[in-house]
């Protein structure tokens, strides 16, 4: 086990989510789920993060800043849709200026549906993540990767998580 | 006995060498026309001042204080009163012309209490050596010799890039030249010269030379600050004829500096007050500080010789003289919270700005006020801390100075915002801009430990727990100012390519030597100490300051570090991934330019802070000035108190 | 006077009890706030996983500013636990605080650029009453040397109580604690990001992450000069002091600037004048 897996610092991103998904992740920080039990941290910082939180189905204006996020954020990182809308696009998939769901931009390494997502699976969701955070560790060279050309090696981790779908 | 004369005649030789020597060198330069004479003469006769100053250091060294008896007073004297009458002359015409009637009211207050010692006492003084050389003397000339060669040596690139770069004035180069030789030979006699009389004419010269060079642009504005800067000297100049007329009507015509000061403030207080408060003029502080800040119109290595590294050093040297004088009185202590305040608020009003040579010219007000305070103070840690002040900020500033100079032609700018990336647009004066203000605030170097210096003066000395607490607040001040402007230089701005290109081979040179000495004196700063700054203390106060052998071992040690460290870049590294600046996941051109709302293109602007409010420079000199005028008022009339009725 | 031995400790063991120090905090952080908090061992994961990361920066000159913050503060704390000039010390630590600046001003971003601006701020603020407690320790104890100030038999504290209550003051803005986190925070995110560091990432925020261990050692060993004649009770004290510290950075929110600065400002001049002012007259002025 390395330390990435104890010190998760995570960012999260709220692309044209309804709320509902950010209130329920920032439900993980308080003394009821208390998540900074397992070292995570909410940094909001892309530099110091390692878990990309994004709730939300990603309208037109979201689809660059999701990128450049994912982009600024330092290997090995790792990529966790929160809500059905993040991960599929849900109720608004066929909305003229929606993406349907963070994979359509950035390679997703786990999902977690649900809308919203209850704050137990999105804690399941981002210790399912750890395990990826690892072996991504495992595999990682110094090489610089662009988003673009790593797509097809992150979806081979693709996990669905959380349960309830 | 044969020996010591053959000897003393030497000496005489190598003083009025560095008196006139320059002196010939400005009237050949007035009469050169071209430039490549110009720059020869330039070069050889700095060489020479340079060389005559160290070996004067050589021949003198370990001697103690030198009086020199070879100067006969009495042709010289007339000379001396003739050449000052015409300079009155000259100012009167030039004050009619102008229509500054304070200068002309002050020019006659002065002529007349002049021409009234002249005939009534002048033959009652006797002075026995009119010259003398003592270690303080031997620092001064080392400064003027050294750093005011070699910026002399950067003015021959600066002044041409000059008038390419202004041709609607009128190239006026032989008279710029002669005037800074003229003046080197002024401030030369004026650290040499033991007969107060013979100080004051000095002391004139560089009022008139640094009122020449102000208005050599001869705009409206260069004139106006000029005058400025003349009639606030000559103000100084009317108080140093005050005090040589005191000395002769009440105290006998002593009038050598080594006997003045030898009496103690018995006598010498009412002078030491009257020639403190010239002082106060000449180093610019506070009520005073406007001349200094407004001379900044002028050409850049006119703002360096002058107004940072030569002459005003001029005013602090003539109060660290009479420092022993102040010790211990109120007089002392009253000047020296005019110099403590100055420092604090120079300090805060050096925040504000934003133009570079203004902080600059704030910078330099603020140390000049901690060096005068350090003189009031006047005890023997005091005094230390104050020479080792005057010496390495003669040092960084001059470069700082220089730097900006040759900045400013490059980049059309004086505004510290413009400088943004100059690492990166020019690596190599960035680099010396960077050593500049390093050696002004940063720990191995010079200036704090001066200033570490005048701390530990500070609690041994009377009341010393105000002066104290002024120094903390003030050098937090300019730890922000210093920083920010680092800050702005080191910025790796992506879009700039490196433009510098040559660099003007005397500018270069000059920039280098100072950099160069701004870590050299750092390094034998303890031979400084031990070997010139012990004895001049010994011999004028007997007793001795100095840094612990532990301390000085670690601050070499830490300057070693630092001069390691940069070459840490060269090593070689595992290539690191280039992100971009994080700006809230907005997507950056490599210039930073971010489109808006509405898509329009925006350019990120990152500027310093300024604080404004806080320390506005209208505010802040307002109320300097009032405290300090009041302060100077008390401190003259406490003199006269103490040193006349008690 | 210099003991060499004792700096080679503080290196070794400085970062191990600083880690330690900031693991307890976040621990009894989280018990205030009714949660279960990390483990006590979590910084040393934090920076573990931080060097574990893949290099990447905005630019390099950022990792040289980096290593020269780590470099002169452990320097400093050397220099500090080797018993020595306590000016010295703080100008050296000065030197440290203005690399991290530094640092921030050269990544040239907008964030870590107000973030420097406001370190600088906060040095400001904080700057005069470092300098007087060094004076203060002084004329308590007449030696600016550590090695002498701990072994001194005078209850330093008790002489200069308002120097003491000055520097606890200002001991909030060096631990970077709310409600003067202004430029950075250790993990609250803010209206600046993460100020001065928010361009670090990775190893070269790890450096940062260890130079802040080192410092909060050197700032604890400040305060034990305070109570040096007696080093239980200077245990006791720093232990105190500490999760008063915590208690203050949990129930405050963060101030502007402006409050921070003038605030420690006004304390320094109100308790470094009066005193020394005391001092200074109650020894017959003669300080």
């Amino acid at each position: 086990m390395t330390y990435l897996a104890k010190s998760p610092w995570l960012i999260h991103y709220d692309a044209s989510s309804c709320n509902g998904c950010d209130i329920e992740v920032l439900a993980c920080l308080t003394p009821m789920y208390d998540v900074e039990r397992f070292g995570i941290i909410n940094t909001g910082n892309p530099k110091h993060a390692d878990v990309f939180v994004v709730t939300g189905g990603v309208n037109e204006l979201n689809r660059a800043v999701i990128k450049n996020i994912y982009d600024q954020m330092v290997e090995p990182k790792v990529v966790v849709a929160v809500g059905i809308c993040a991960c599929s696009g849900g109720v608004f998939r066929e909305c003229y200026n929606i993406s349907g769901g963070i994979d359509k931009l950035i390679p997703v390494d786990v999902y977690v549906p649900g809308c919203a997502a209850r704050p137990e699976s999105i804690i399941d969701g981002i210790v399912t993540a750890l395990g990826i955070l690892e072996e991504k560790r495992k595999n990682m060279t110094n090489v610089p990767q662009k988003s673009a050309d790593n797509s097809a090696s992150h979806n081979q981790n693709n996990q669905s998580a959380g349960g309830t779908q | 006995m044969i020996s010591t004369g053959g000897y003393l005649v030497q000496l005489t030789q190598l003083l009025v060498f560095l008196i006139l020597f320059p002196l010939i060198a400005a009237f050949f330069l007035l009469i050169a026309r071209k430039d490549i004479e110009r720059e020869w003469i330039v070069k050889l006769s700095t060489l020479a001042i340079g060389i005559v100053s160290v070996f004067l250091l050589i021949t003198t060294f370990d001697k103690g204080t030198l009086l020199e008896y070879g100067v006969p007073a009495e042709p010289t004297g007339l000379i001396m009163f003739i050449i000052e009458i015409l300079i009155a002359i000259y100012i009167l015409y030039l004050g009619i012309v102008h229509r500054k009637w304070l200068v002309v009211g002050l020019i006659l207050v002065q002529s007349v209490m002049m021409l009234y010692f002249e005939l009534v006492y002048a033959h009652s003084v006797h002075v026995q050596a009119n010259l003398f050389i003592d270690e303080f003397s031997n620092i001064m000339a080392l400064i003027i010799g050294i750093i005011g060669c070699l910026i002399c040596l950067y003015s021959i690139g600066y002044m041409k890039s000059f008038h390419e770069h202004h041709p609607e004035m009128k190239d006026r180069r032989p008279w710029f030249f002669c005037i800074i030789f003229l003046f080197l030979s002024g401030m030369f006699g004026l650290v040499f010269s033991n007969n107060l009389v013979w100080v004051y004419f000095f002391w004139e010269i560089t009022t008139l030379c640094s009122f020449l060079l102000i208005g050599y642009t001869k705009t409206e504005e260069a004139t106006n600050n000029a005058f400025l800067a003349l009639w606030m000297n000559l103000l100084g100049g009317v108080a140093f004829v005050g005090a040589i007329l005191y000395l002769a009507m009440f105290a006998g015509g002593v009038m050598g500096l080594d006997a003045l000061i030898s009496t103690g403030s018995v006598i010498a207080l009412v002078p030491a007050a009257l020639i403190g408060f010239a002082g106060l003029t000449k180093a610019a502080q506070l009520p005073f500080s406007a001349w200094l800040v407004g001379a900044m119109v002028a050409p850049t290595p006119v703002s360096a010789l002058l107004h940072s590294s030569t002459m005003v050093k001029a005013g602090v040297y003539i109060m660290v003289r009479f420092a022993p004088v102040f010790d211990s009185t109120m007089t002392g202590y009253l000047i020296a919270m005019v110099g403590a305040l100055t420092f604090l608020i120079a300090s805060g009003i050096a925040i504000s700005q934003s133009n570079a040579k203004r902080v600059l010219a704030y910078s330099t007000i603020a140390n000049l006020g901690l060096i005068v305070a350090c003189a009031g103070i006047g005890t023997y840690e005091a005094i230390w801390a104050a020479i080792l002040l005057i010496v390495f900020h003669a040092i960084a500033k001059s470069l700082l100075f220089l730097a900006t100079g040759t900045v400013e032609h490059r980049i059309k700018s004086r505004e510290i915002d413009d400088m943004n990336g100059l690492i990166v647009r020019m690596p190599k004066i960035a680099a010396m801009m960077v050593i500049g203000i390093a050696g002004m605030f940063l720990l191995p170097f010079g200036m704090l430990i001066s200033k570490w210096a005048a701390i530990r003066a500070f609690i041994d000395a009377p009341y010393g727990f105000l002066f104290i607490i002024i120094l903390a607040f003030g050098s937090a001040l300019t730890l922000f100012f210093w920083t920010k402007w680092m800050g702005k230089i080191i910025a790796v701005t992506s879009d700039s390519t490196n433009i510098e290109g040559e660099v003007d081979k005397s500018e270069w040179t000059a920039l280098v030597s100072l950099a160069g000495l701004t870590f050299i004196t750092t390094l034998v700063f303890p031979l400084l100490s031990t070997k010139l700054l012990e004895p001049f203390l010994l011999a004028n106060y007997g007793n001795i300051a100095q840094i612990s052998q532990d301390n000085i071992i670690i601050m070499i040690l830490m300057l070693f570090l630092i001069m390691v460290m940069p070459l840490s870049i060269l090593l070689p590294r595992r290539k690191h991934r280039h992100l971009d600046p994080y700006m809230c996941g907005r997507p950056t051109t490599q210039d930073m330019r971010f489109s808006g709302s509405m898509g329009v293109q925006k350019k990120t602007v990152l500027a310093n802070y300024y604080l404004d409010t806080w320390f506005g420079e209208k505010k802040l000199k307002t109320l300097g000035i009032w405290i300090c005028s009041a302060m100077i008022i008390i401190m003259i009339a406490s003199a006269v108190l103490f040193g006349v009725f008690l | 006077m210099i003991d060499l031995i004792l700096a080679i400790v503080f290196v070794l063991v400085a970062p191990v009890i600083g880690a330690l120090v900031a693991g307890v905090d976040r621990k009894v952080t989280a018990h205030m706030q009714g949660r279960v908090g990390p483990s006590i061992l979590q910084p040393f994961w934090d920076v573990g996983k931080l060097f574990e990361k893949e290099k990447a920066v905005v630019n390099e000159t950022q990792i040289f500013y980096a290593v020269c913050y780590l470099v002169f503060m452990v320097f400093t704390g050397a220099l500090f636990f080797a018993g020595g000039d306590l000016l010295l010390v703080i100008f050296a630590l000065t030197l440290s605080q203005v690399f991290l600046a530094l640092g921030a001003f050269a990544a040239y971003s907008p964030y870590s650029y107000v973030g420097a601006e406001r370190e600088l701020l906060q040095i400001m603020a904080y700057e005069p009453m470092v300098i007087l407690t060094a004076v203060g320790m002084f004329v308590a104890t007449q030696s600016f040397n550590v090695s002498d100030i701990i072994a001194t038999k005078v209850p330093v504290v008790l002489v200069i109580p308002g120097i003491f209550l000055g520097f606890v003051y200002i001991l909030t803005i060096k631990l970077r604690k709310s409600p003067f986190d202004i430029s950075t925070s250790h993990h609250a995110h803010q209206e600046i990001v993460k100020g001065v560091t928010t361009e670090f990432s990775g190893p070269t925020l790890a450096l940062i992450e260890v130079t802040h261990w080192y410092e909060t050692v050197l700032l604890l060993g400040i305060l034990f000069l305070f109570f040096g004649w007696n080093p239980l009770l200077a245990v006791i004290a720093i232990i105190v002091l500490y999760l008063l510290e915590i208690l203050i950075d949990n129930t405050n929110a963060r101030v502007r600037w402006q409050f921070a600065v003038k605030s420690a400002w006004l304390v320094a001049l109100i308790v470094g004048i009066i005193n020394l002012a005391a001092l200074y007259f109650l020894s017959g002025g003669v300080p």
